[in-house]
Protein backbone atom coordinates (compact mmCIF):
# COMPACT_ATOMS: atom_id res chain seq x y z
CA UNK A 1 0.00 0.00 0.00
CA UNK A 2 1.02 3.72 -1.10
CA UNK A 3 2.30 5.80 2.10
CA UNK A 4 -0.06 8.27 2.58
CA UNK A 5 1.96 10.61 4.84
CA UNK A 6 3.19 14.04 4.25
CA UNK A 7 5.03 16.88 5.81
CA UNK A 8 4.01 19.99 6.41
CA UNK A 9 6.22 22.97 7.87
CA UNK A 10 7.92 20.03 9.46
CA UNK A 11 5.02 18.34 10.90
CA UNK A 12 4.35 15.01 9.94
CA UNK A 13 1.12 14.20 9.13
CA UNK A 14 -0.05 10.28 8.88
CA UNK A 15 -2.47 11.09 5.79
CA UNK A 16 -3.62 14.45 3.66
CA UNK A 17 -6.87 14.53 5.24
CA UNK A 18 -7.20 17.85 7.51
CA UNK A 19 -10.71 18.21 8.83
CA UNK A 20 -11.52 22.13 7.86
CA UNK A 21 -12.20 24.26 11.02
CA UNK A 22 -16.09 25.20 12.09
CA UNK A 23 -16.78 21.97 10.54
CA UNK A 24 -15.90 19.37 13.06
CA UNK A 25 -15.97 21.41 16.56
CA UNK A 26 -13.21 19.93 18.89
CA UNK A 27 -13.94 16.45 17.16
CA UNK A 28 -16.15 15.03 19.60
CA UNK A 29 -19.17 14.48 17.58
CA UNK A 30 -17.70 13.06 14.39
CA UNK A 31 -14.80 11.18 17.18
CA UNK A 32 -18.38 8.74 17.88
CA UNK A 33 -18.47 7.45 14.66
CA UNK A 34 -14.74 7.24 14.30
CA UNK A 35 -11.38 7.15 15.79
CA UNK A 36 -10.39 10.84 14.73
CA UNK A 37 -7.02 9.39 13.48
CA UNK A 38 -8.81 8.38 10.46
CA UNK A 39 -7.90 12.55 10.21
CA UNK A 40 -4.07 13.27 9.16
CA UNK A 41 -5.52 16.26 11.00
CA UNK A 42 -8.30 18.36 12.44
CA UNK A 43 -8.18 22.19 12.26
CA UNK A 44 -10.30 23.09 15.58
CA UNK A 45 -13.07 26.11 15.00
CA UNK A 46 -11.87 29.22 15.16
CA UNK A 47 -11.08 30.79 18.68
CA UNK A 48 -10.98 34.08 20.03
CA UNK A 49 -9.49 35.44 22.95
CA UNK A 50 -12.70 35.60 25.07
CA UNK A 51 -15.75 33.67 24.27
CA UNK A 52 -18.02 34.45 21.73
CA UNK A 53 -21.43 33.84 21.30
CA UNK A 54 -21.65 33.96 17.80
CA UNK A 55 -24.62 35.62 15.51
CA UNK A 56 -28.13 35.38 15.71
CA UNK A 57 -30.03 32.29 13.66
CA UNK A 58 -31.13 31.64 11.44
CA UNK A 59 -27.12 31.06 10.53
CA UNK A 60 -27.56 28.24 7.49
CA UNK A 61 -29.33 27.71 3.91
CA UNK A 62 -28.81 25.44 1.35
CA UNK A 63 -27.45 26.45 -2.08
CA UNK A 64 -27.58 24.61 -5.26
CA UNK A 65 -24.77 21.84 -4.85
CA UNK A 66 -23.55 23.94 -1.44
CA UNK A 67 -24.60 26.00 1.42
CA UNK A 68 -23.98 29.40 2.89
CA UNK A 69 -23.59 29.65 6.76
CA UNK A 70 -22.77 32.87 8.88
CA UNK A 71 -21.92 31.63 12.24
CA UNK A 72 -20.24 34.23 13.39
CA UNK A 73 -17.32 32.40 15.17
CA UNK A 74 -19.00 30.98 18.40
CA UNK A 75 -16.67 29.66 20.28
CA UNK A 76 -15.80 29.09 24.12
CA UNK A 77 -12.89 30.99 23.99
CA UNK A 78 -9.65 30.84 24.16
CA UNK A 79 -9.12 29.41 28.02
CA UNK A 80 -11.66 26.90 27.56
CA UNK A 81 -9.78 25.76 23.98
CA UNK A 82 -6.65 24.81 25.82
CA UNK A 83 -6.75 23.66 29.52
CA UNK A 84 -10.61 21.59 28.82
CA UNK A 85 -10.37 20.44 24.65
CA UNK A 86 -6.93 21.03 23.78
CA UNK A 87 -5.89 17.77 26.75
CA UNK A 88 -8.51 15.67 25.02
CA UNK A 89 -7.45 16.50 21.45
CA UNK A 90 -4.05 15.58 22.16
CA UNK A 91 -4.83 11.99 22.93
CA UNK A 92 -6.43 11.22 19.38
CA UNK A 93 -3.75 10.68 17.26
CA UNK A 94 -4.07 13.33 15.04
CA UNK A 95 -2.28 16.44 14.07
CA UNK A 96 -3.88 19.36 16.31
CA UNK A 97 -4.13 22.77 14.41
CA UNK A 98 -5.27 25.52 16.77
CA UNK A 99 -7.51 28.20 14.12
CA UNK A 100 -6.65 32.08 15.83
CA UNK A 101 -9.63 34.40 15.39
CA UNK A 102 -9.69 37.81 16.51
CA UNK A 103 -11.17 41.51 16.02
CA UNK A 104 -7.92 43.88 15.95
CA UNK A 105 -4.43 42.84 15.44
CA UNK A 106 -3.50 42.54 18.89
CA UNK A 107 -6.04 40.49 19.49
CA UNK A 108 -4.06 37.94 17.17
CA UNK A 109 -0.68 38.51 18.65
CA UNK A 110 -2.43 37.92 22.21
CA UNK A 111 -4.00 34.91 21.12
CA UNK A 112 -1.70 33.73 18.77
CA UNK A 113 1.31 34.11 21.76
CA UNK A 114 -1.19 32.04 24.25
CA UNK A 115 -1.73 29.43 21.78
CA UNK A 116 2.73 29.04 21.51
CA UNK A 117 2.54 28.36 24.85
CA UNK A 118 0.80 25.17 24.48
CA UNK A 119 0.85 21.67 22.89
CA UNK A 120 -0.80 22.40 19.86
CA UNK A 121 0.83 21.32 16.59
CA UNK A 122 0.69 24.38 14.63
CA UNK A 123 -1.70 27.44 14.23
CA UNK A 124 -3.94 28.55 11.75
CA UNK A 125 -4.18 32.31 11.65
CA UNK A 126 -8.28 33.16 10.37
CA UNK A 127 -8.34 36.48 8.40
CA UNK A 128 -10.56 35.38 5.68
CA UNK A 129 -13.62 34.67 7.89
CA UNK A 130 -16.22 36.40 6.57
CA UNK A 131 -19.40 36.57 8.89
CA UNK A 132 -17.90 38.91 11.97
CA UNK A 133 -18.17 42.71 11.65
CA UNK A 134 -14.83 43.46 13.02
CA UNK A 135 -11.60 41.32 11.84
CA UNK A 136 -12.00 38.14 10.39
CA UNK A 137 -11.73 38.79 6.20
CA UNK A 138 -10.92 42.47 6.68
CA UNK A 139 -7.18 41.56 7.37
CA UNK A 140 -7.54 39.08 4.76
CA UNK A 141 -8.31 40.89 1.40
CA UNK A 142 -5.49 42.62 0.42
CA UNK A 143 -1.63 41.84 -0.16
CA UNK A 144 -0.59 44.59 1.90
CA UNK A 145 -3.20 43.74 5.07
CA UNK A 146 -1.90 39.83 4.94
CA UNK A 147 1.80 41.04 4.89
CA UNK A 148 1.13 43.35 8.13
CA UNK A 149 -1.01 40.81 10.02
CA UNK A 150 1.56 37.99 9.01
CA UNK A 151 4.59 39.86 10.24
CA UNK A 152 2.69 40.64 13.69
CA UNK A 153 1.19 38.00 14.32
CA UNK A 154 5.00 35.92 13.15
CA UNK A 155 6.86 37.50 16.37
CA UNK A 156 4.67 35.62 18.54
CA UNK A 157 3.80 32.42 16.84
CA UNK A 158 6.58 29.72 18.15
CA UNK A 159 4.49 27.24 16.48
CA UNK A 160 4.62 26.36 12.27
CA UNK A 161 1.84 28.98 11.01
CA UNK A 162 -0.47 28.14 8.47
CA UNK A 163 -2.46 31.34 7.07
CA UNK A 164 -5.80 30.89 5.95
CA UNK A 165 -6.31 32.61 2.42
CA UNK A 166 -9.61 34.36 1.76
CA UNK A 167 -10.98 33.56 -2.23
CA UNK A 168 -12.71 37.30 -2.34
CA UNK A 169 -9.94 38.90 -3.49
CA UNK A 170 -8.60 40.21 -6.76
CA UNK A 171 -5.21 38.38 -6.92
CA UNK A 172 -5.12 35.57 -4.96
CA UNK A 173 -1.41 34.60 -6.11
CA UNK A 174 0.08 37.77 -4.78
CA UNK A 175 -1.96 37.52 -1.34
CA UNK A 176 0.03 34.25 -0.64
CA UNK A 177 3.20 35.58 -2.14
CA UNK A 178 2.42 38.71 0.96
CA UNK A 179 1.85 35.78 3.25
CA UNK A 180 5.30 33.90 2.08
CA UNK A 181 7.41 36.84 2.57
CA UNK A 182 5.91 38.07 6.40
CA UNK A 183 6.97 34.73 7.62
CA UNK A 184 4.00 32.57 7.22
CA UNK A 185 5.15 28.46 7.08
CA UNK A 186 2.15 27.31 5.01
CA UNK A 187 -1.05 28.94 3.77
CA UNK A 188 -4.55 27.13 3.58
CA UNK A 189 -6.97 28.11 1.16
CA UNK A 190 -9.79 28.73 0.09
CA UNK A 191 -11.76 29.94 3.39
CA UNK A 192 -15.68 30.40 1.95
CA UNK A 193 -16.85 32.54 -1.00
CA UNK A 194 -19.50 35.52 0.79
CA UNK A 195 -22.81 34.90 -0.72
CA UNK A 196 -26.34 35.68 -0.09
CA UNK A 197 -29.81 33.93 -0.62
CA UNK A 198 -33.65 35.84 -0.32
CA UNK A 199 -36.72 33.75 0.28
CA UNK A 200 -38.60 35.18 -2.25
CA UNK A 201 -42.14 34.73 -0.20
CA UNK A 202 -41.06 37.00 2.58
CA UNK A 203 -38.39 39.24 0.61
CA UNK A 204 -36.40 38.77 3.33
CA UNK A 205 -32.17 37.20 3.14
CA UNK A 206 -32.66 33.41 4.76
CA UNK A 207 -29.70 33.73 6.86
CA UNK A 208 -30.03 36.36 9.56
CA UNK A 209 -26.76 37.90 8.66
CA UNK A 210 -27.99 38.89 5.19
CA UNK A 211 -24.69 37.85 3.74
CA UNK A 212 -22.44 34.08 4.37
CA UNK A 213 -19.63 32.14 3.58
CA UNK A 214 -20.68 29.73 0.87
CA UNK A 215 -19.02 26.43 0.81
CA UNK A 216 -19.99 22.88 -0.60
CA UNK A 217 -18.90 21.00 -4.20
CA UNK A 218 -20.04 24.24 -6.11
CA UNK A 219 -17.17 26.25 -5.04
CA UNK A 220 -14.25 23.28 -6.00
CA UNK A 221 -13.43 24.61 -9.27
CA UNK A 222 -12.83 28.09 -8.02
CA UNK A 223 -10.69 26.44 -5.12
CA UNK A 224 -9.01 24.28 -7.88
CA UNK A 225 -8.03 27.17 -10.21
CA UNK A 226 -6.57 29.58 -6.84
CA UNK A 227 -4.88 26.68 -5.47
CA UNK A 228 -3.08 25.92 -8.52
CA UNK A 229 -2.44 29.91 -9.05
CA UNK A 230 -1.18 30.14 -5.40
CA UNK A 231 1.60 26.56 -5.92
CA UNK A 232 3.29 28.25 -8.83
CA UNK A 233 3.52 31.75 -6.72
CA UNK A 234 4.98 30.30 -3.32
CA UNK A 235 7.36 28.00 -2.32
CA UNK A 236 5.70 26.95 1.43
CA UNK A 237 3.66 24.55 1.70
CA UNK A 238 -0.21 24.66 0.02
CA UNK A 239 -2.98 23.14 1.80
CA UNK A 240 -5.76 23.07 -0.22
CA UNK A 241 -9.69 23.03 0.27
CA UNK A 242 -13.33 24.18 -0.96
CA UNK A 243 -15.59 21.90 -2.09
CA UNK A 244 -13.48 18.65 -1.76
CA UNK A 245 -16.00 15.82 -1.70
CA UNK A 246 -14.69 12.43 -3.41
CA UNK A 247 -11.25 10.98 -3.25
CA UNK A 248 -11.24 11.88 -6.97
CA UNK A 249 -11.40 15.69 -6.07
CA UNK A 250 -9.15 15.10 -3.24
CA UNK A 251 -6.44 13.78 -6.08
CA UNK A 252 -7.61 16.78 -8.82
CA UNK A 253 -6.40 19.10 -5.90
CA UNK A 254 -3.31 17.93 -4.89
CA UNK A 255 -2.66 17.79 -8.65
CA UNK A 256 -3.33 21.69 -8.48
CA UNK A 257 -0.83 22.21 -6.14
CA UNK A 258 -2.34 21.21 -3.33
CA UNK A 259 0.49 19.34 -0.45
CA UNK A 260 -2.33 18.36 1.84
CA UNK A 261 -6.15 19.00 1.84
CA UNK A 262 -9.07 19.84 4.21
CA UNK A 263 -12.43 18.35 3.55
CA UNK A 264 -15.60 20.43 5.69
CA UNK A 265 -18.82 20.62 4.23
CA UNK A 266 -19.64 16.89 2.82
CA UNK A 267 -18.91 15.84 6.24
CA UNK A 268 -22.55 17.43 6.85
CA UNK A 269 -23.32 15.35 3.47
CA UNK A 270 -21.82 11.82 4.40
CA UNK A 271 -19.66 12.01 7.94
CA UNK A 272 -18.08 9.26 6.84
CA UNK A 273 -15.93 10.68 4.02
CA UNK A 274 -12.61 10.73 5.38
CA UNK A 275 -12.58 7.23 5.31
CA UNK A 276 -14.07 6.74 1.81
CA UNK A 277 -11.51 9.37 0.70
CA UNK A 278 -8.34 7.98 2.32
CA UNK A 279 -9.49 4.52 0.84
CA UNK A 280 -10.00 5.74 -2.40
CA UNK A 281 -6.44 7.74 -2.30
CA UNK A 282 -4.96 4.35 -1.40
CA UNK A 283 -6.94 2.95 -4.64
CA UNK A 284 -5.45 5.63 -7.19
CA UNK A 285 -1.58 5.67 -5.58
CA UNK A 286 -1.92 1.52 -6.14
CA UNK A 287 -3.26 1.27 -9.18
CA UNK A 288 -0.97 4.54 -10.70
CA UNK A 289 1.88 2.27 -9.33
CA UNK A 290 3.02 5.56 -6.92
CA UNK A 291 4.56 4.95 -3.73
CA UNK A 292 4.06 8.33 -2.04
CA UNK A 293 0.72 10.58 -1.89
CA UNK A 294 3.28 13.26 -2.49
CA UNK A 295 4.21 12.47 -5.97
CA UNK A 296 0.36 14.31 -6.70
CA UNK A 297 1.13 17.32 -5.86
CA UNK A 298 1.59 19.81 -8.69
CA UNK A 299 1.31 16.81 -10.84
CA UNK A 300 -1.22 18.48 -13.75
CA UNK A 301 -0.18 18.57 -16.41
CA UNK A 302 -0.51 22.32 -18.76
CA UNK A 303 1.66 22.08 -22.00
CA UNK B 1 -22.87 3.77 20.31
CA UNK B 2 -25.06 6.90 20.33
CA UNK B 3 -25.61 7.97 16.70
CA UNK B 4 -24.33 6.18 13.53
CA UNK B 5 -24.90 6.77 9.66
CA UNK B 6 -26.54 3.80 8.19
CA UNK B 7 -28.92 3.21 5.48
CA UNK B 8 -32.44 1.87 6.02
CA UNK B 9 -34.46 0.21 3.51
CA UNK B 10 -37.99 2.19 2.83
CA UNK B 11 -40.34 -0.72 3.68
CA UNK B 12 -43.64 1.23 3.87
CA UNK B 13 -44.75 4.49 2.11
CA UNK B 14 -48.15 6.06 2.71
CA UNK B 15 -49.85 9.21 1.49
CA UNK B 16 -51.23 10.55 4.61
CA UNK B 17 -52.81 13.85 3.06
CA UNK B 18 -51.42 15.42 -0.65
CA UNK B 19 -48.91 16.88 0.82
CA UNK B 20 -47.64 14.77 4.09
CA UNK B 21 -46.26 11.14 3.63
CA UNK B 22 -45.93 8.29 5.93
CA UNK B 23 -42.64 6.72 5.52
CA UNK B 24 -41.37 3.17 7.81
CA UNK B 25 -37.86 3.08 7.58
CA UNK B 26 -36.06 -0.39 8.06
CA UNK B 27 -33.12 -0.86 10.36
CA UNK B 28 -33.15 -2.47 13.85
CA UNK B 29 -29.93 -1.20 14.95
CA UNK B 30 -30.82 2.63 14.87
CA UNK B 31 -34.88 2.00 15.97
CA UNK B 32 -33.52 0.00 19.49
CA UNK B 33 -31.40 3.13 20.58
CA UNK B 34 -34.10 5.68 19.39
CA UNK B 35 -35.78 7.90 21.91
CA UNK B 36 -38.98 9.99 21.93
CA UNK B 37 -38.31 13.32 20.45
CA UNK B 38 -35.03 12.62 18.79
CA UNK B 39 -35.05 13.31 15.29
CA UNK B 40 -33.33 11.74 11.99
CA UNK B 41 -30.95 13.03 10.02
CA UNK B 42 -32.20 12.44 6.73
CA UNK B 43 -29.67 12.42 2.99
CA UNK B 44 -31.88 13.62 0.39
CA UNK B 45 -30.47 12.62 -3.19
CA UNK B 46 -28.60 15.30 -4.69
CA UNK B 47 -28.63 17.76 -1.69
CA UNK B 48 -25.36 18.89 0.18
CA UNK B 49 -27.86 19.45 3.55
CA UNK B 50 -29.50 16.67 5.18
CA UNK B 51 -33.29 17.13 6.17
CA UNK B 52 -33.92 16.91 10.05
CA UNK B 53 -37.19 14.92 10.71
CA UNK B 54 -38.71 14.06 14.03
CA UNK B 55 -39.11 10.37 14.73
CA UNK B 56 -42.99 9.78 14.89
CA UNK B 57 -42.73 6.07 16.36
CA UNK B 58 -40.53 3.17 16.70
CA UNK B 59 -42.28 -0.58 15.80
CA UNK B 60 -39.41 -3.12 16.32
CA UNK B 61 -36.95 -2.55 13.80
CA UNK B 62 -39.39 0.05 12.07
CA UNK B 63 -38.26 3.74 12.72
CA UNK B 64 -41.47 5.89 11.36
CA UNK B 65 -41.09 9.66 9.84
CA UNK B 66 -44.37 11.64 8.89
CA UNK B 67 -43.22 14.26 6.95
CA UNK B 68 -44.85 17.31 5.06
CA UNK B 69 -43.38 18.08 1.57
CA UNK B 70 -41.97 22.23 2.36
CA UNK B 71 -39.42 22.37 -0.64
CA UNK B 72 -37.00 20.49 -3.11
CA UNK B 73 -35.58 18.36 -0.77
CA UNK B 74 -38.99 17.23 1.02
CA UNK B 75 -40.19 16.80 -2.38
CA UNK B 76 -37.16 14.51 -3.47
CA UNK B 77 -37.52 12.52 -0.03
CA UNK B 78 -41.39 12.06 -1.43
CA UNK B 79 -40.44 10.46 -4.75
CA UNK B 80 -38.63 7.33 -3.17
CA UNK B 81 -39.99 4.20 -3.61
CA UNK B 82 -40.43 1.28 -1.56
CA UNK B 83 -37.18 -0.93 -1.45
CA UNK B 84 -34.86 2.29 -1.56
CA UNK B 85 -31.95 2.72 0.53
CA UNK B 86 -32.21 5.84 2.78
CA UNK B 87 -29.30 7.22 4.47
CA UNK B 88 -30.08 8.76 7.91
CA UNK B 89 -27.91 9.74 10.97
CA UNK B 90 -30.11 8.90 14.25
CA UNK B 91 -30.73 8.70 16.71
CA UNK B 92 -30.15 12.36 17.48
CA UNK B 93 -30.87 15.72 19.94
CA UNK B 94 -31.92 15.40 23.28
CA UNK B 95 -36.05 14.20 23.38
CA UNK B 96 -38.36 14.07 25.70
CA UNK B 97 -38.58 12.99 29.01
CA UNK B 98 -41.30 11.23 29.76
CA UNK B 99 -41.52 10.39 33.97
CA UNK B 100 -44.43 7.95 34.18
CA UNK B 101 -45.43 9.29 37.00
CA UNK B 102 -46.78 12.09 35.90
CA UNK B 103 -50.02 13.24 33.65
CA UNK B 104 -48.64 15.01 30.55
CA UNK B 105 -50.06 17.12 28.25
CA UNK B 106 -48.99 16.66 24.54
CA UNK B 107 -49.64 19.20 22.28
CA UNK B 108 -49.13 18.80 18.60
CA UNK B 109 -49.79 21.41 15.63
CA UNK B 110 -50.02 20.83 12.51
CA UNK B 111 -46.37 18.65 11.18
CA UNK B 112 -45.59 19.51 14.68
CA UNK B 113 -48.30 16.35 15.44
CA UNK B 114 -45.90 13.36 14.45
CA UNK B 115 -43.43 13.23 17.23
CA UNK B 116 -46.39 13.42 19.68
CA UNK B 117 -47.22 9.61 18.74
CA UNK B 118 -43.89 7.99 20.25
CA UNK B 119 -44.08 10.72 23.12
CA UNK B 120 -47.37 10.08 24.51
CA UNK B 121 -47.00 6.03 23.63
CA UNK B 122 -44.56 6.22 26.41
CA UNK B 123 -46.98 7.58 28.67
CA UNK B 124 -49.73 5.43 27.87
CA UNK B 125 -53.40 6.05 29.24
CA UNK B 126 -52.11 8.67 31.41
CA UNK B 127 -51.39 11.10 28.76
CA UNK B 128 -53.59 13.84 27.55
CA UNK B 129 -53.03 14.66 23.74
CA UNK B 130 -53.95 17.86 21.95
CA UNK B 131 -53.54 17.99 17.94
CA UNK B 132 -54.22 21.24 16.22
CA UNK B 133 -54.64 21.43 12.38
CA UNK B 134 -55.27 24.08 10.04
CA UNK B 135 -58.65 21.82 8.64
CA UNK B 136 -60.12 18.77 8.38
CA UNK B 137 -58.26 18.30 5.22
CA UNK B 138 -54.78 18.53 7.45
CA UNK B 139 -55.72 15.95 10.11
CA UNK B 140 -53.24 13.12 10.44
CA UNK B 141 -52.73 10.14 12.86
CA UNK B 142 -56.03 10.17 14.40
CA UNK B 143 -56.60 6.47 14.47
CA UNK B 144 -52.77 6.09 15.05
CA UNK B 145 -53.64 8.17 18.73
CA UNK B 146 -56.50 6.33 19.47
CA UNK B 147 -54.71 2.85 19.65
CA UNK B 148 -52.46 3.85 22.23
CA UNK B 149 -55.05 4.56 24.72
CA UNK B 150 -54.55 8.07 25.53
CA UNK B 151 -57.19 10.98 25.67
CA UNK B 152 -57.65 12.51 22.49
CA UNK B 153 -58.39 16.27 21.47
CA UNK B 154 -58.27 17.37 18.16
CA UNK B 155 -58.58 20.39 17.01
CA UNK B 156 -59.29 22.80 13.67
CA UNK B 157 -58.45 26.20 12.85
CA UNK B 158 -62.00 27.08 10.93
CA UNK B 159 -64.14 24.13 13.02
CA UNK B 160 -64.13 21.78 9.61
CA UNK B 161 -63.60 18.88 11.81
CA UNK B 162 -63.58 18.60 15.73
CA UNK B 163 -63.24 21.55 18.22
CA UNK B 164 -63.24 24.87 16.53
CA UNK B 165 -60.05 26.83 17.61
CA UNK B 166 -56.31 26.96 18.36
CA UNK B 167 -54.91 24.27 20.66
CA UNK B 168 -54.86 26.38 23.43
CA UNK B 169 -58.61 26.67 24.48
CA UNK B 170 -58.79 22.64 25.42
CA UNK B 171 -55.50 23.55 27.37
CA UNK B 172 -56.90 26.17 29.25
CA UNK B 173 -60.20 23.73 30.61
CA UNK B 174 -57.48 20.77 31.40
CA UNK B 175 -54.68 22.17 32.68
CA UNK B 176 -55.25 21.67 36.26
CA UNK B 177 -55.86 18.03 35.64
CA UNK B 178 -51.94 17.76 34.41
CA UNK B 179 -48.53 17.78 35.91
CA UNK B 180 -46.47 18.47 32.98
CA UNK B 181 -46.73 19.74 29.05
CA UNK B 182 -44.63 18.52 25.30
CA UNK B 183 -45.15 20.34 22.86
CA UNK B 184 -44.22 20.54 18.99
CA UNK B 185 -45.66 23.04 16.62
CA UNK B 186 -45.50 26.57 15.06
CA UNK B 187 -43.26 29.09 16.92
CA UNK B 188 -46.88 31.36 17.90
CA UNK B 189 -48.41 28.27 19.30
CA UNK B 190 -45.49 27.19 21.29
CA UNK B 191 -45.23 30.16 22.56
CA UNK B 192 -48.78 31.01 23.53
CA UNK B 193 -48.68 27.35 25.53
CA UNK B 194 -46.04 28.67 27.02
CA UNK B 195 -47.73 31.40 28.29
CA UNK B 196 -50.78 29.48 29.66
CA UNK B 197 -48.09 26.76 31.71
CA UNK B 198 -45.52 29.86 33.39
CA UNK B 199 -49.70 30.98 34.58
CA UNK B 200 -50.38 27.62 36.02
CA UNK B 201 -47.04 26.77 36.95
CA UNK B 202 -46.71 23.73 34.70
CA UNK B 203 -43.20 22.57 33.54
CA UNK B 204 -43.19 22.67 29.76
CA UNK B 205 -41.06 21.39 27.44
CA UNK B 206 -40.91 22.67 23.49
CA UNK B 207 -39.55 20.74 20.51
CA UNK B 208 -37.46 23.62 18.23
CA UNK B 209 -36.84 23.58 14.63
CA UNK B 210 -33.94 25.65 13.04
CA UNK B 211 -32.28 25.40 9.56
CA UNK B 212 -29.87 22.43 10.15
CA UNK B 213 -26.19 21.84 8.85
CA UNK B 214 -24.47 18.85 10.40
CA UNK B 215 -27.21 17.75 13.00
CA UNK B 216 -24.63 16.15 15.70
CA UNK B 217 -23.35 19.91 17.27
CA UNK B 218 -20.31 20.05 15.13
CA UNK B 219 -20.96 23.07 13.27
CA UNK B 220 -22.83 25.22 15.48
CA UNK B 221 -25.47 25.77 12.71
CA UNK B 222 -28.84 25.87 14.44
CA UNK B 223 -29.05 28.35 17.01
CA UNK B 224 -31.57 29.25 19.32
CA UNK B 225 -31.33 32.02 21.72
CA UNK B 226 -31.12 30.66 25.55
CA UNK B 227 -31.13 32.82 28.64
CA UNK B 228 -28.75 32.28 31.19
CA UNK B 229 -29.40 32.47 35.03
CA UNK B 230 -27.64 36.37 34.66
CA UNK B 231 -30.47 37.23 32.09
CA UNK B 232 -28.10 37.40 29.31
CA UNK B 233 -28.54 35.20 26.02
CA UNK B 234 -26.54 33.13 24.89
CA UNK B 235 -26.94 30.53 21.77
CA UNK B 236 -27.31 26.50 22.29
CA UNK B 237 -28.45 24.56 19.29
CA UNK B 238 -31.37 22.53 18.31
CA UNK B 239 -29.55 19.18 16.99
CA UNK B 240 -27.80 18.65 20.33
CA UNK B 241 -28.40 20.40 22.90
CA UNK B 242 -32.76 20.43 21.89
CA UNK B 243 -34.99 19.63 19.98
CA UNK B 244 -36.02 20.02 23.03
CA UNK B 245 -35.76 22.60 25.51
CA UNK B 246 -37.51 23.71 28.97
CA UNK B 247 -39.91 26.43 27.43
CA UNK B 248 -38.31 28.60 30.61
CA UNK B 249 -34.50 28.47 29.35
CA UNK B 250 -35.74 29.91 25.66
CA UNK B 251 -35.07 33.66 25.12
CA UNK B 252 -38.41 33.94 23.30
Amino acid sequence: MADLSVNIAGVEFSNPIIAASGTIGFGHEYGELYPLSVFGGISCKGTTLKERPGNPPPRIAETPMGMLNAVGLQNPGAEHFINVELPWLKKQNTVVIANAAGSTESDYCEITELLSDTDVDMIELNISCPNVKAGGAQFGTSPESVEKITSAVRRYCKKPLIIKLSPNVADIAAVAKAAESAGADAVSLINTLTGMRIDINTRRPIIRNITGGMSGPAVFPVAVRMVYQVKKAVKIPVIGLGGISTWQDAVEMMMAGADAIQIGTILFTDPYAPVKISEGLHGWLDTHDMKSVTELTASVITD
Amino acid sequence: MKFDAQDCILVGKYRLTPTIYDFRLKNAQLAEITKPGQFAHILIPGKTLRRPISVCDIEDDIIRIVFEIRGDGTRILSECEIGDKINIIAPLGKGFDIPQDKKIAFIGGGIGVPPMLYSAKRAGENSVVINGFRDKSAVILTEDFNKIGCRLIETTDNGTYGIHGFVTSPLEEIINDIDMICTCGPTPMLKNIYKIAKKHNKPCFVSLEQRMACGVGACLGCAVGIKRADGTVTYKHVCKDGPVFNAEEVAW
